[in-house]
């Protein structure tokens, strides 16, 4: 077990910049976070897109701001915990025992959701019928691509991850495309590739078709796609993949006794504390009157949210407002050699 | 100002005044509409605000931009006359416009 003075939950830019923070008033945290790296939204959403409204930097980039971050609490040798999402908490005295989907543990007087609009899970396919055979045969994600070999694979989407495994699983299985649309969004070199594959026969493509239904008793055997006509066709399968995306969804957070409110989370503008004792909100997933969902209006919900924490992590002390540059304390946790 | 039909799953219709320059996602959100999401606030960087765009105005909006076709891959049962509401711009020619939302967003 895991105890800390704040947990984080999210390590998008909010949740970052709230680490500081805490660094900066002398609390340590830890950070969860579902993805499998650092960045949320800026860098699973928008990595390569500009960015122009974050203060004093003109212009940058998703991945650019998570990147100065990350340099930015360096001094902090904060934890993070990636790939995994926490499932429960429960409040022990004074403090928040919270568990992890992965089986962590931690135990912390403070709780800061920086989850943006939620965990990002691949987006399923819309049918019923495919909900039995997933994670078996029905996958939205590759973990050991060997049990594909010799195999019929179906794969559904127009993006870079569809491209690339009809690529690479071309080499040893056969492999079908689909698409609802003619046009392909991945890279053009993987597009190009994929019709070159398709021209010498190694694998099959089917455009302006979707998902209507599998079929198969207990093991998947064939899966029937259907145009916007109507019309419908069968093609066997082994294992149909589909790469559709992420979407992004609250999940146990729901289940935490907070008030919600239309997916987002009400707060007092002082901390940031929401209704429950040393839960606070900040970024895209809190609401106040007047709430703008951007990063720099999370950056300042993170610092409140900080000191909010500090009551609660250091019940004897009183908080001493200091700035970076000129205090001696801030200074020497900024790791900062003093004459 | 424009009146907008927006349509639920279901059968239920809202008929909404949506001032121009306001987005016809911003015009389900701002009036409590369910069934529209958007997650991302009308950045185009999620697909839920998608809406099936009745025939006969679908050919009449303003063109999609790029980059829309490719976050509607991402929708929940995209068809040929999904668009994202929070791509279309209000103006006094979408008087009448009627727009069914789907199932879901998610």
């Amino acid at each position: 077990m895991i105890k800390t003075d704040a947990l984080i939950i999210g390590a998008g830019p909010t949740g970052l910049f709230c680490a500081h923070q805490l660094g900066i008033i002398g609390l340590k945290c830890e950070i969860v976070d579902n993805l499998d790296k650092i960045g949320g939204q800026c860098i699973e959403l928008y990595p390569d897109k500009p960015i122009y409204d974050i203060p004093a930097i003109p212009q940058c980039t998703g991945e650019e701001l998570t990147n100065n971050l990350i340099e930015q609490i360096k001094p902090f040798n904060i934890n993070f915990h990636l790939s995994d999402r926490v499932q429960e908490i429960k409040k022990e005295k004074e403090n928040w025992r919270v568990k992890t989907l992965k089986g962590k543990e931690f135990l912390t007087p403070n709780i800061v959701i920086a989850g943006g609009v939620g965990s990002f899970e691949p987006r399923k396919f819309p049918t019923k019928s495919t909900d039995k055979f997933d994670g078996k045969t029905v996958l939205y994600s590759i973990k050991d691509k060997t049990i594909f070999k010799d195999k019929s694979v179906v794969i559904f989407g127009g993006g870079d991850s569809a491209l690339d495994w009809a690529i690479e699983l071309s080499k040893s299985s056969k492999v079908t495309l689909i698409h609802r649309r003619d046009e392909f969004r991945g890279a053009q070199s993987s597009v190009d590739k994929v019709k070159e594959l398709q021209k010498n026969n190694k694998l099959e493509i089917f455009t302006k078709y979707s998902m209507k239904d599998v079929k198969g008793n207990g093991k998947l055997e064939s899966v029937e796609i259907k145009d916007d006509d109507g019309n419908s066709k069968l093609i066997s399968a082994d294992y149909v993949l589909g790469f559709f995306g992420l979407i992004m969804q609250l999940g146990p957070i729901l289940d935490w006794g907070l008030n919600i409110d239309k997916k987002t989370i009400p707060v007092n503008t002082e901390t940031f504390e929401t209704n429950k004792q040393g839960i606070f909100a900040i970024g895209d997933i809190c609401t106040y009157p007047g709430k703008l969902k951007l990063i720099l209006s999370g950056f300042h919900e993170g610092a409140l949210a900080a000191r909010g924490c500090f009551k609660y992590a250091r019940p004897d002390e009183k908080l001493r407002f200091e700035f970076t540059t000129t205090s001696k304390a801030v200074q020497n946790r900024l790791g900062l050699k003093n004459d | 100002m424009a009146k907008i039909t927006y349509i639920e799953h279901g059968g239920q219709k809202h008929e909404i005044d949506v001032a121009n320059g306001l987005t016809v996602m911003e015009g389900a959100v701002q009036n409590d509409i369910p069934g529209i999401d958007a997650d991302c606030g009308g950045s185009m960087a999620c697909a839920t605000c998608h809406v099936y765009v009745k025939e006969d105005w679908f050919p009449k909006l303003p063109n999609k931009e790029n980059g829309e076709d490719d976050m509607l891959d991402q929708a929940y049962e995209p068809k040929a006359n999904s668009r994202l509401s929070c791509q279309i711009t209000v103006s006094d020619e979408l008087n009448g416009l009627v727009v069914h939302l789907p199932e879901k967003q998610v």
